[in-house]
């Protein structure tokens, strides 16, 4: 993809600090950074709380889970592929993981491995949908979410489950500290998981050879397979990868609500796939940064709270969204275009 | 996968004439209908020999009143798909068409209004509602066509949109009070065929037709196929796009009026379970979900297992997320078949020609 050539900086322009600002204005994290920025700046003038340390904490806790699925459906994406069904693999292994600590009162690293290990088999299950039966990914992933989904309804018959035990319910503070209005502001288990989980994402995306393998995949598939990049085993690294995490924000959910609802993570996968895309993956493969992804969710979480905080109608919050997914790709893919033009490189094509 | 089947097509389409080509997109996905028809038959075979009853004429009734709504959204998936795209804000067009016309109708109608005035006001919703439609599709479709930005995050920030100014209008809440004339006519039945499935059928051979006999349909499965060399060969492709959304999206006015019919009110989260389930549909049905193979014949077969499926599982007593289950395993034991199916027949017989057309 041409944007990847930009970011790899082979723009030969006549000064070093113009070429690096161009480089800049082409990623899309620069843009989303400044509208962050910005958004901010206008919350903060008119919410008078909306920078403030505890809710700020309460911003970053909220949106830790969709922050942990975000990281896994990244290197998805990155590969090349897509995934719908992470949000049913999130609830399949966090009812199983909250049946087998309540009904059998398993210990907890039993409980949490099981989970996991039901999300990895699931995202592997998808790799060898999408790899051995040749099944394109969204409609393989579409499929397994009803499969899986469905089941889980069907032999859950929609109960929630309200006896978590102790273990799995209880606030795990790391860090607190009272601010000078008074306010306690906790670092906890799921700010600690996503930060976690995300340097692990960006070490495995830019430090491992795996991570560049990835990307090369999601490039261009046949030419990874020819300089001898196994194209089936990556299959398995990110589909499986996705399968893990949402497995985890799945048990991180329960962790916070303290209760598992069958049909918690409805509607999810299409809202992590927006902050996702926000955040400057690319749908067709090969590109995307951790960072990025981050900031895409942090964009959706501040119009979410910076809206609540000035009174907006929470109705009035999907509407954001679909403006502002409309507006940041479409600015995204012209400016990156133009710059293109100007390279004399042809257009190439962004539809299909 | 999709360089591999790009590469055999290229060198596939070098050869054959033009003629050739056309023949192709006519057939559709090799090998895909004859096996679905097959399917139906034994599905429906089979649940006539185990459940009592299943084998009449009020299980047909009630096929046909269900099919029109899936089937119509289906429709309005597939144009798109054809192209080699998506369009994932079907249902929120669809409720939010719904939700107009009943509001005007809720809004102009006074009780005791006679008939003149009373289809007066239907027709004023339906033509408000057909005009939204097509304003949402031409908005979608110049924006997938002039940004170049890719279908799927249009229209899911359309969906975005839509949904959010319907559930902002609506406060979330149902709209009812659809008049009786309206609803009597729409739910009825000529010689015992439902209304809403005639509606079903005429949309369906339109469909058809247009992409099967016109230059616009040709122009669709060339775009799903390689836009660079559609763009080449002096097709206005921005055009086509367009028309192609706003084909999609009048197609929802369509949906939007069965749904009405079928629901009796209209709300911002009716069918939303289906968006998922029409791309099941249509790629059930043949559709290539990269672009340029589908006919709207294999839909309606694919739609019509489904329906089967779902009739037969339902007076079996099972749940509805059953059914969803089964729908989605159909849909991965289909295209694995449809994969494996060289394979298989490599090791059977050998015949490499024969495996080099059905990998086609």
């Amino acid at each position: 993809m041409p944007d990847a050539l930009s970011v790899a900086g082979a723009v030969p322009h006549a000064s070093d600090g113009r070429a690096g600002l161009t480089r800049l204005r082409r990623r899309p994290e620069f843009w989303l950074l400044l509208v962050i920025l910005i958004v901010g700046a206008l919350f903060s003038a008119l919410a008078p709380g909306f920078l403030s340390l505890p809710n700020v904490i309460d911003l970053l806790e909220t949106y830790s889970v969709q922050a942990v699925m975000a990281m896994g459906l990244f290197v998805v994406l990155v590969a090349g592929g897509i995934d719908i069904s992470f949000a049913a693999t999130a609830s399949v292994s966090q009812y199983c993981a909250a049946l087998l600590a309540s009904q059998m009162g398993l210990p907890a690293p039993l409980v949490i491995l099981a989970g996991l290990l039901i999300g990895t088999a699931l995202g592997c299950l998808n790799a060898a949908l999408i790899f051995y039966l040749r099944i394109t990914s969204i409609i393989a992933t579409i499929a397994m979410m009803s499969v899986s989904f469905s089941l889980l309804m069907y032999f859950s018959g929609g109960r929630s489950i309200y006896t978590l035990p102790d273990w799995w319910t209880t606030r795990i503070t790391f860090f607190q500290t009272e601010t000078a209005s008074g306010d306690l502001a906790r670092i906890t288990l799921p700010i600690v998981l996503m930060i976690v989980v995300a340097l692990v994402t960006w070490a495995m995306m830019t430090r491992l050879s795996v991570g560049r393998q990835l990307y090369a995949m999601g490039g261009n598939a046949e030419a990874a397979r020819r300089i001898g990049v196994p194209i089936a085993r990556l299959h398995f690294v990110a589909y499986g990868y996705l399968g893990f995490t949402a497995a985890l924000a799945g048990m991180l959910q329960a962790h916070r609500v303290g209760e598992s609802v069958p049909n918690a993570f409805a509607n999810t996968e299409l809202a992590v796939l927006s902050a996702a895309v926000l955040g400057g993956a690319s749908l067709t493969g090969g590109i995307g940064t951790v960072p990025g992804v981050l900031l895409g969710i942090v964009l959706l979480a501040m119009l979410q709270n910076g809206l609540n905080l000035l009174g907006v109608s929470s109705y009035f919050f999907q509407i954001v969204i679909g403006l502002t997914i409309l507006v940041s790709t479409s600015v995204t893919v012209i400016s990156s275009r133009r710059g293109r033009r100007l390279r004399g490189i042809g257009e190439a094509s962004t539809h299909g | 996968m999709a360089e591999q089947r790009d590469a055999t097509t290229s060198l596939a389409e070098a050869q054959s004439s033009l003629s050739g080509l056309m023949t192709r997109l006519r057939g559709g996905m090799p090998g895909g209908q004859a096996g679905l028809i097959g399917l139906l038959v034994v599905l429906v075979v089979v649940f006539s020999l185990f459940i009592p009853g299943f084998a009449s004429v009020g299980t047909l009734q009630s096929f046909m009143f269900q099919l029109p709504l899936l089937g119509l959204l289906s429709l309005a998936m597939v144009v798109p798909l054809i192209t080699g795209g998506l369009n994932l804000a079907i249902i929120a067009t669809t409720n939010q068409c719904a939700l107009l016309m009943v509001w005007i109708m809720n809004s102009l109608l006074v009780p005791d209004a006679g008939v003149g005035a009373t289809l007066g006001v239907i027709a004023l919703a339906m033509l408000a509602g057909l005009a939204l439609c097509l304003v949402i599709g031409l908005v979608t479709g110049a924006l997938v066509a002039y940004t170049g930005v890719h279908p799927i995050l249009v229209t899911l920030g359309t969906k975005s949109l839509i949904d959010g100014i319907s559930i902002y209008l609506t406060r979330g809440r149902a709209l009812s009070g659809v008049p009786e004339i309206l609803s009597s006519t729409l739910n009825g039945s000529v010689f015992g065929v439902p209304v809403i499935f005639l509606i079903l059928i005429f949309a369906a051979v339109f469909v058809g037709v247009v992409l099967k006999r016109t230059a616009f349909g040709i122009a669709c499965a060339m775009i799903g196929s390689n836009l660079e060399a559609t763009r080449y060969s002096a097709i206005d492709v921005k055009r086509v796009l367009v028309g192609v959304y706003t084909m999609s999206s009048l197609t929802c006015f369509v949906a939007a009026l069965v749904m009405v019919a079928t629901f009796n009110s209209a709300s911002a989260d009716y069918a939303q379970s289906y968006l998922l389930v029409t791309i099941l549909a249509a790629v059930l049905g043949g559709v290539d979900p990269f672009g340029g193979f589908g006919t709207i014949t294999g839909l309606m077969v694919a739609l019509s297992v489904l329906q089967v499926i779902s009739s037969g599982f339902n007076q079996f007593g099972l749940s509805n997320y059953l059914t969803l289950a089964i729908w989605g395993a159909t849909l991965i034991v289909v295209v694995a078949a449809q994969t494996l199916k060289p394979y298989l027949g490599d090791i059977f017989s050998l015949r490499r020609r024969d495996q080099q057309e059905k990998s086609a």
